[in-house]
């Protein structure tokens, strides 16, 4: 096919293999532990960052990145100290971000140009410096958890239990919450702030229909964005349609070929 | 001759500044099996959070004597309640009996075929060798307790603290699991939190009532004067003679 040749494409490609593996790792610990919604309020806070960067003339990106490691962090703290409940708190950071990034774009003189590419994504204006980025944090994350994955399937199952032995749960936890907020940050060009959180979920939601397991949950999770992610690609390609749309769009026809065929199975062979 | 292995001292602990239990003492000594029983609301729980070392007591001190040992690994094993744990987590028997030696292990250690293989062992002595590569969703209450008994036991603790091991599990395995801790009792120190006195007296040799207070009764026998002496209204016990093996009279 001729669209190898172009860089744009090949860039998509490296962004893909990045993005299915920081996705489906950070994925499978977010959906694991429960916290899908506190991820799409970290997501939708950091568009607060891209707002200031753009008011102060800096990449948004590092705007970004900012905002949703502390916002990450502040829900944490905010309804420790506070005595405040979980969600209401992370339903005040999601509305309070997006808010901030609305009044600074509008304060910035001129026209915002690629407000779109961060609200919706662009994997195909993916540049060299972004795959470099993507590239460190896929390392970053995949040596993270090679070196300390049973400490945080440990930590995950039963905090109360580790914090009995003493493990350093509150450091391991706040290590992984800014994981996912970087994750997110990293990711915000391929599929934009709002279809971000169903590469965090509908991977892994796919891959626990085949496995049950943390460690299978995660690889198969790599495996199948991978798939969705380039499937997407191309049908953008082809119909010249968004492609974070797409890619959405993709995984979820895959969720539901996949559901459909596990219960066509256990109704053809009820007493598998 | 019995060794203390741990000590609470006056405590006071609580939550957010508000005291649940006063003026706690307590001795646990090697081979003890204390029932712990209470009130709901009546601080079982957050006490046994001090004993656990989770919890900073307000006032007083909580003194562990034999609980480190050399390499200064905490060697408690502690079943929580059974309300506490994510049915839906990804995580198989095997692998939770594993992680039993975690506190063994340092931060970044993966388990070696040595751990495995006492994993293995003991799901073979709860009796199921069977559940390995089941995850825990797939577990019922009995097969789910055995596999939290296995985590807990997995590291030769020298004090075993169960949280209501009978909630949710069938006669059967209630019966197994007092069987298992008599067994245990020869290794290690027992304290079983319960709200059900009357199934548990003949399995413990002492009692504690917590209500705000510990009172520690040196006798698995109780009757129902003791316990309003303590303080320690018991539903079960307050609605009449139903668990008779507790009420037999005192000499």
């Amino acid at each position: 096919m001729e669209i190898f040749q172009y860089q744009f494409f090949i860039n998509a490609l490296w962004a893909a293999l990045f993005t299915s593996i920081t996705c489906g790792i950070i994925g499978t610990y977010i959906v694991s532990n429960r916290i899908v919604f506190l991820s799409g309020g970290i997501t939708h806070s950091s568009f607060g960052g891209i707002g200031v960067g753009y008011y102060m003339g800096v990449n948004p990106i590092w705007g970004a990145a900012v905002f949703s490691v502390l916002s990450a962090l502040g829900i944490e703290f905010f309804s420790k100290k506070g005595q405040l409940r979980h969600d209401s708190v992370i339903g005040i950071w999601w509305s309070f971000g997006m808010a901030i990034g609305i009044i600074f774009i509008y304060l910035t003189p001129g026209y915002a140009p690629n407000l779109m590419t961060y609200l919706f994504g662009s994997i195909l204006t993916v540049s060299q410096g972004d795959l470099l980025f993507m590239g460190l944090l896929t390392g970053v994350i995949v040596v993270f958890f090679l070196l300390f994955f049973r400490m945080i399937l440990f930590i995950s199952f039963d905090e109360s239990y580790a914090r009995v032995f003493g493990m350093p749960v509150t450091l391991i936890k706040s290590l992984l919450i800014s994981l996912v907020a970087l994750t997110i940050v990293v990711n915000i060009k391929v599929v934009g702030i709002i279809l971000l959180i169903s590469l965090l979920t509908v991977p892994q939601s796919i891959a626990n229909q085949f496995t049950q397991v943390f460690s299978r949950m995660m690889f198969y999770s790599v495996g199948i964005s991978l798939l969705g992610v380039v499937a997407g690609l191309l049908f953008s390609y082809n119909q010249d349609v968004p492609s974070g749309a797409s890619i959405i769009f993709a995984l979820i026809v895959l969720f539901g070929l996949t559901k459909a065929g596990f219960y066509l199975r256990d109704k053809l062979h009820p007493h598998r | 001759m019995s060794e203390k292995i741990l000590e609470l001292q006056s405590v006071d602990a609580g939550y957010n500044g508000q005291r649940v239990i006063s003026e706690a003492n307590l001795e646990v000594y090697d081979h003890d099996f204390i029932g712990m029983i209470g009130p709901n609301g009546g601080g079982k729980t957050t006490l046994l959070k001090v004993i656990l070392g989770v919890l900073k007591p307000f006032r007083g001190k909580l003194i562990y004597h034999q609980i480190y040992d050399a390499d200064h690994v905490k060697r408690i094993g502690y079943l929580p309640q059974f309300s506490m744990i994510d049915r839906k987590f990804p995580i198989s028997a095997l692998e939770v009996v594993m992680s039993g030696l975690m506190p063994h292990h340092g931060l970044t250690r993966k388990y070696s075929r040595e751990d495995k293989q006492r994993a293995r062992q003991m799901m073979k002595r709860m009796g199921i060798s069977h559940l390995e590569d089941k995850v825990v969703g797939e577990l019922s209450g009995g097969q789910m307790q055995r596999v939290f008994l296995g985590r807990a036991i997995i590291g030769s603790p020298r004090l075993l603290i169960l949280d209501e091991p009978n909630t949710f599990v069938d006669n059967q395995f209630e019966g197994e699991l007092y069987e298992h801790l008599r067994e245990l009792n020869q290794e290690m120190a027992i304290i079983l939190v319960t709200h059900d006195i009357g199934t548990i007296s003949s399995y413990v040799k002492t009692i504690a009532c917590v209500n705000q207070q510990v009172f520690y009764h040196h006798s698995n026998v109780i009757t129902q004067e003791q316990l309003s002496a303590y303080n320690c209204p018991i539903q079960l016990i307050a609605h009449g003679d139903v668990p008779h093996t507790v009420l037999k009279r005192h000499d």
